[in-house]
C-alpha cells in the first residue's frame, strides 16, 4: 500500500468521501470556537480592540502562503509522476488560496487603518501579498483559458514552478525597496518577541480551523473537478463513436 | 542558430514587422505622464526613474505576442521543433532577437525621454546601465509568457497577466538603481541584484519556455 | 536493405483519448507507404507523433537521430521573405544541401526573388515541399502533401518523391489521392482504431479523458 494509490480517482473519491464530513465538522468547530474565544480575549494595552482582527488575519495569511506551496508540490507531482488527481487538486486549491490572500489583504487594510493611519501602505509584507494575489489570478486564468485539460495541467504546473521562484524573489526585492511598518512575525520563537498566551492559544485554534477549512474546501472542489472530468470524458467518448 | 537570428531580425525590420512600434509607444507613455501629473519640473524629475522604467517595461510587453504567435500560425514552430536546433536554443535566440529589435532601441532612446522628464543628470549613466542589464530579462520572461499562451485565442491579455508579476523584481531593482543614481546614493547594489536576476533568468527560463512550447505544439 | 523507420505496437492519442493503437510497420530505404483511413482516425496524429511533436502513449519508434522531416498542413513560410530567403533559412537550420537543386526541381527558379505573400496557394505548397528537399533528411513524413497542387504539380511532386526514394530515402504519406506511385504500399489505419480504454489493464491513461473515463 503506497501513498500513490490515492492518486487513483476511484480510490481518492472513496477516501475523500469518508474524510470530508470530519474535515467539515473540525473546521466548523475550530474556527467558530477560536473566533469566539478570540473575541472574548482582553484588550491589548497598545492596540486596543483592533488586535482581535489577528484571529482572521494571521490564519488567512498563513494559509495563503501554504496553499501556494501545496500547489507547487502537487504541480511537481503531476509533472514528475503524472497523477491526474494531483493536477486537479492544484487547480481546486487555487481559488481557495486566492480568497485567503484577499482576506489577509482586506483584514490587513482594516487593521492598518487605526494602527498606521492609512488603509493601504506599500509595506513589504502587504505588497508581497498583493503580488502573490496576482500570481493566483494568473494561475487561475490560465486554467480557464486552455481548453485541453492535459495541456492546461502541464502549462499551469510550469507556471506554478516559475511563479514560485519569482514570488520568492519579489518577496525579498520588496524588502530592499521599502523597509515597511509591519510588525515582525506573530509567532516568533525567540523569547521576548512572543505574543502573550491569551492571544496565542485562540490563534492556534483559528489556525487549525482555517487549515481544516482549507482541507474541506480542497476535498469538495477536487471531488467536483473529478466529477467534471468524468463527465467530459464520457462526452468525449460519446463523440468519438 | 545564426540563421534563425538573422531571419527574425529581417522579419522584424521588414514592412509589417512592427519595428519601432515599441519605441513610439514608449514615447507616448512618457509624453502622457506629464499631462497626468502636471508640468512641474521638480515633481517630474522625482518620478522620472519610475516612469522611464515602467514605460520601457510596457513597451517591451507590447510586442511580446509576436515572438511565437506568427511562427505558430504558419507552422514554422512545428518545423523548428523538429530541426536539429534544440528548442531551448531556439527560444533563447528568439528572445535575443526580440531584445535586439525592442529592448536595445529602448535603452538607446531612454536618455532622450529622460530629458523630457527632467531626469537629474547624474542618473543618466545609471539609467543606461540599469536598462541595459534589465531589459534582456524582460525579453526572456516575455518569451516565457508568449510560449505559455501561444495557442490561445485572446492570449495577449492573459499573457500580460502572467508576465507582469514576473517583471516585479527586475522593475524594483532597475528603477531603484536609477533613483539612487539621481539622488547621489550608491546604485551599485541594485545593479548587482539586477544583473543577478537577469543572468538567472537567461540561464533557467529558456527551459521552462521550451517545455511550455512543447506542450502547446502537441 | 536498410531499415529507415521501425514502429512497434505504437499507440497515439488525440484530445486525451487513444486514437490509434497496436500500429506496427517498418519503412526501408526506397520504400513509400501511404496512410489511409477515414477522416478523424488519426493520420495526422500518427505523423506528428513520429515526428516527435507529441509523445506516444505506448510503443516504440526506432529511427536514426534526426532522420525524419515532417511537412504538415502549414508550410512554415514567412510572407515577408522571398522564396530564396525562405528556402535558405530552412536549409541553414537543418544543415542540409544547398537550395539550388530544390529550386530547380520544384520549378521555382523563376519565382526565386518573389516574396512569399505574392505566391499562389499551389506555388506556396511547392515551396513547402522544396523545403523537404533542403533538410537533407532521408525519411519524409508528409501530411496531405498535394493539397492545392494542380495535376502537373502533383506529377512533378511524384517524380521528386520517386527520385528521393531512388536515392535511398523513404516516405510516409497521408493522402487520399492517387500520387501515381504504383510502387507505394498502402497502410489502412481502420483496423488499428483504438477501442475504449480498459481500466483494469494497467495501461497508463493517455490523458484526462482516459484517466477519468
Amino acid at each position: 500500500m503506497s501513498i500513490w494509490e490515492y492518486a487513483n480517482p476511484v480510490k481518492f473519491m472513496r477516501t475523500s468521501g469518508a474524510v470530508l464530513p470530519w474535515a467539515v465538522a473540525g473546521a466548523a468547530i475550530c474556527t467558530v470556537a477560536g473566533l469566539v474565544w478570540g473575541f472574548l480575549t482582553p484588550l491589548d494595552y497598545k492596540q486596543g480592540a483592533t488586535v482581535k482582527i489577528i484571529f482572521l488575519h494571521v490564519p488567512a495569511a498563513l494559509m495563503a502562503i501554504n496553499i501556494w506551496l501545496m500547489m507547487l508540490v502537487t504541480s511537481l507531482i503531476w509533472l514528475i509522476r503524472r497523477h491526474h488527481v494531483s493536477a486537479l487538486a492544484a487547480k481546486a486549491a487555487a481559488p481557495v488560496g486566492a480568497v485567503m490572500t484577499l482576506i489577509a489583504l482586506i483584514t490587513g487594510a482594516i487593521w492598518g487603518q487605526p494602527m498606521w493611519g492609512t488603509w493601504w501602505e506599500w509595506d513589504p509584507r502587504l505588497t508581497s501579498f498583493l503580488i502573490l494575489f496576482l500570481f493566483y489570478l494568473g494561475y487561475m486564468a490560465l486554467w480557464e483559458a486552455v481548453e485541453n485539460p492535459d495541456s492546461a495541467a502541464d502549462l499551469t504546473s510550469v507556471l506554478c514552478l516559475v511563479g514560485s521562484v519569482f514570488a520568492l524573489l519579489s518577496r525579498y526585492a520588496v524588502n530592499f525597496w521599502n523597509q515597511g511598518l509591519h510588525q515582525g512575525a506573530s509567532l516568533s520563537l525567540a523569547p521576548g518577541e512572543r505574543m502573550a498566551a491569551v492571544y496565542r492559544y485562540p490563534l492556534y485554534l483559528t489556525m487549525a480551523g482555517f487549515f481544516l477549512l482549507f482541507v474541506a474546501l480542497l476535498l469538495i472542489r477536487t471531488r467536483t473537478e473529478i466529477r467534471r472530468r468524468r463527465l467530459a470524458a464520457l462526452l468525449a467518448r460519446e463523440m468519438r463513436k | 542558430m545564426k540563421a534563425l537570428l538573422m531571419r527574425d531580425l529581417r522579419l522584424a525590420t521588414r514592412a509589417g514587422g512592427g519595428f519601432g512600434l515599441a519605441l513610439a509607444f514608449f514615447l507616448i507613455v512618457c509624453t502622457l505622464v506629464p499631462f497626468g501629473v502636471g508640468p512641474e519640473g521638480g515633481q517630474l524629475s522625482r518620478i522620472a526613474p519610475g516612469i522611464l522604467w515602467v514605460g520601457a517595461l510596457l513597451a517591451c510587453l507590447l510586442s511580446l505576442d509576436r515572438i511565437f504567435a506568427l511562427d505558430f500560425e504558419d507552422g514554422s514552430l512545428d518545423l523548428l521543433a523538429t530541426a536539429p536546433l534544440p528548442l531551448e536554443g531556439a527560444v533563447a535566440i528568439k528572445a535575443l532577437a526580440h531584445w535586439l529589435t525592442t529592448g536595445l532601441p529602448l535603452v538607446i532612446f531612454a536618455p532622450v525621454l529622460g530629458v523630457l522628464l527632467h531626469l537629474p543628470s547624474p542618473a543618466y549613466p545609471w539609467l543606461l546601465a540599469s536598462l541595459a542589464l534589465g531589459t534582456p530579462a524582460l525579453s526572456m520572461l516575455g518569451a516565457f509568457g508568449a510560449a505559455v499562451t501561444v495557442g490561445l485565442r485572446r492570449g495577449g491579455l492573459l499573457m500580460s497577466l502572467l508576465v507582469l508579476p514576473l517583471y516585479v523584481p527586475t522593475l524594483i531593482f532597475g528603477a531603484e538603481a536609477v533613483r539612487r543614481g539621481a539622488s547621489g546614493a550608491d546604485p551599485v547594489t541594485s545593479l548587482v541584484f539586477l544583473a543577478a536576476i537577469t543572468l538567472g533568468v537567461l540561464a533557467l527560463v529558456p527551459f521552462a519556455s521550451a517545455a511550455a512550447l512543447r506542450v502547446n505544439l502537441r | 536493405m536498410t531499415t529507415r523507420l521501425a514502429v512497434r505496437d505504437l499507440a497515439v492519442a488525440r484530445g486525451g483519448l487513444r486514437a490509434v493503437e497496436g500500429l506496427s510497420f517498418s519503412l526501408s530505404a526506397g520504400q513509400a507507404l501511404v496512410l489511409r483511413g477515414p477522416n478523424g482516425i488519426g493520420k495526422t496524429t500518427v505523423l506528428r507523433t513520429l515526428a516527435g511533436l507529441q509523445p506516444a502513449v505506448s510503443g516504440e519508434v526506432e529511427a536514426p537521430a534526426e532522420s525524419l522531416a515532417y511537412a504538415g498542413h502549414a508550410d512554415g513560410l514567412k510572407s515577408a521573405l522571398s522564396v530564396t530567403e525562405n528556402l535558405r533559412f530552412w536549409s541553414d537550420v537543418f544543415g542540409g544541401p544547398g537550395i539550388d537543386a530544390a529550386l530547380e526541381r520544384m520549378n521555382l527558379r523563376e519565382l526565386a526573388l518573389r516574396p512569399a505573400h505574392a505566391l499562389s496557394a499551389g506555388q506556396k505548397r511547392r515551396l513547402g515541399l522544396a523545403r523537404l528537399m533542403v533538410t537533407g533528411r532521408p525519411v519524409w513524413l508528409l501530411d496531405e502533401p498535394t493539397v492545392s497542387l494542380d495535376t502537373a504539380s502533383v506529377a512533378l511532386f511524384a517524380s521528386v518523391l520517386r527520385d528521393h526514394l531512388g536515392q535511398g530515402g523513404a516516405a510516409l504519406i497521408a493522402t487520399h489521392i492517387d500520387l501515381g506511385l504504383p510502387e507505394a504500399e498502402i497502410l489502412d489505419l481502420t483496423p488499428y482504431r483504438a477501442g475504449p480504454a480498459r481500466r483494469d489493464s494497467g495501461m497508463r491513461p493517455a490523458g484526462f479523458n482516459e484517466a477519468f473515463a
